[in-house]
């Protein structure tokens, strides 16, 4: 396949950047987009040029590291990462559009890199259980209704990548916080802390600068591991709950 | 994720002692907090709209029905409230009610243009056209409820313009290329207002379950379709000469 590309560069955080074009060629339908990109880079170091700088890190969809919005949407057209997004979803002569994340809260580092560490505050802020930790503890020591334990799974397959922030119109960061605080509040383990985390958490969110929901849906479309829309519905749940129980 | 945690605050193993801001001007100061007063205010308004709609389906009965109507409505709550009491409490609870909406709505739509500040180069079409216009819409909204009042309230620019004559007045509006355009255009805006904003508000409030989706965006659908015919219906009943 021979590609036309135009990739956002950036030399760092405080510099101007431009979309820039490139064509590829000798890309295999089989190969990952980020290894479309490897091909890329090759090319450009070797005739000397800077590489375009990309996080990734597993290459297998589960690490959250790698991420940009290709063709105006978070990971590409399909509903997965990009690194397990493949060139077999592109035509021959298709003309590519790729650029970071685009958030106030996610500042370029360079080309497609942007900080996450906002993501990295917010989780501090509350997205942990406080027990003090030693061996494993029994399994049915705590018994966790069916309902909580799928609700828990489903919310904690969040792999952090920023997708729903980059894919919100406001850049807002509810589907991915929602995630976390659903996951732990619904689970026995997280009670003791039910109410203190829904209000931290959403404090940190807005203290990073990241917009509001609209309800919109747009962060559950574009979200990898299909974090469903609801789970900002129960995260509102949770902190009108805590505001009303006033703690 | 990516790195190491900053700063970790040990949320409960540290005995809080400082007593913080009251939780209901936390709540005004979060983004949650401040959806929440925009999904209330707006099912409140939604509330007046359907008793809105229903009484005024008087101009299909005739001068008698409808002007009754307008004066019974002054007289609800007597002896216990004096004469239009009622109607003035109710105008005062929706300016309340319209103020906290649209400065809730301004506050965060400032917030979410600040967290987008550079654009996508390769540009999409997202969500919906009832999403997408909420805010323009919410502000033709605005402005139609001030020339709705200057037109049927204070009679301001009513071309006939006599108290206690609602039937006739609204026949009067109804009369004139102008009063028309602007009411139609007003009650779609309204409609799509609400088809995203039901459901949004449900969302907001935390009524939304996985299950429960689908019946939440039917209902969004179902209201703004019934509230928008039905009020479009006076308009046209008006033009086609069903009532005269």
């Amino acid at each position: 396949m021979n590609l036309h590309l135009r990739v956002w560069r950036q030399q760092g955080p405080d510099a101007d950047g431009a979309m820039a074009a490139y064509d590829v060629s000798g890309i295999s339908p089989d190969m990952s987009f980020l290894e479309m990109l490897d091909t890329l880079n090759e090319e450009l170091a070797g005739r000397g040029e800077e590489p375009v700088a990309f996080d990734h890190d597993c290459r297998e969809g589960i690490c959250g590291a790698c991420g940009m919005v290709i063709n105006g949407q978070a990971h590409g057209p399909e509903r997965t990462t990009a690194c397990q997004l493949h060139m077999r979803h592109f035509a021959d002569g298709d003309t590519i559009d790729v650029e970071p994340w685009r958030a106030a809260a996610f500042p370029v580092v360079k080309d497609l890199v942007v900080d996450r560490s906002a993501f990295d505050r917010i989780i501090g802020s509350g997205g942990y259980v406080s027990v003090p930790t030693g061996s494993a503890p029994e399994a049915h020591a705590t018994p966790v209704p069916k309902a909580a334990a799928d609700t828990a799974f489903e919310n904690a397959e969040c792999i952090g990548c920023g997708a729903c922030v980059a894919a919100c119109p406001n850049g807002s960061a509810m589907l991915f916080t929602s995630a976390k605080v659903v996951h732990l509040n619904s689970l026995p383990q997280g009670a003791p802390e039910r109410e203190e985390r829904v209000l931290s958490m959403v404090g940190q969110m807005d203290a990073e600068g990241f917009g509001g929901c609209t309800n919109t849906g747009e962060c559950a479309t574009a979200c990898p591991k299909g974090i469903p829309l609801p789970s900002i519905a129960a995260m509102n749940r949770e902190y009108l709950r805590a505001v009303r129980k006033g703690r | 994720m990516h790195g190491g945690v900053s700063s970790v605050s040990a949320m409960a193993l540290v005995t809080r002692t400082d007593r913080r801001p009251s939780l209901v001007s936390l709540a005004w100061r979060s983004t949650v907090g401040k959806k929440a007063v925009m999904a209330v205010s707006g099912l409140i308004m939604l509330l007046y709209l359907v008793g809105h709609l229903v009484g005024n389906l008087n101009m299909f009965f005739g001068p008698d029905e409808m002007n009754g109507y307008a004066h019974w409505l002054r007289t609800i709550g007597e002896p216990f409230l004096k004469h239009s009491w009622f109607v003035w409490i109710v105008r005062f609870g929706l300016v309340a009610v319209v103020v906290a909406h649209g400065v809730s709505a301004y506050q965060l739509s400032r917030r979410d243009i600040r967290a987008r500040p550079v654009k996508y180069a390769h540009q999409r079409q997202r969500a919906s056209y009832a999403t997408r216009t909420m805010r323009w819409g919410g502000v033709i909204l605005a402005l139609f409820i001030v020339w709705h009042l200057l037109d049927l309230t204070t009679h301001t620019v009513n071309p006939r313009g006599e108290a206690g004559h609602p039937y006739e007045n609204v026949l009067a509006t109804f009369s004139t290329w102008y009063g028309n355009v602007i009411y139609i255009v007003a009650m779609l805006a309204v409609g799509l207002h609400i088809r995203h904003g039901f459901w949004s508000a449900a969302q907001t409030l935390g009524a939304n379950r996985p299950g429960r989706d689908r019946i939440l965006k039917g209902t969004a659908n179902g209201l703004a379709l019934v509230l928008t015919a039905g009020f479009l219906s006076i308009p046209i009943g008006v033009m086609t000469g069903v009532v005269s």
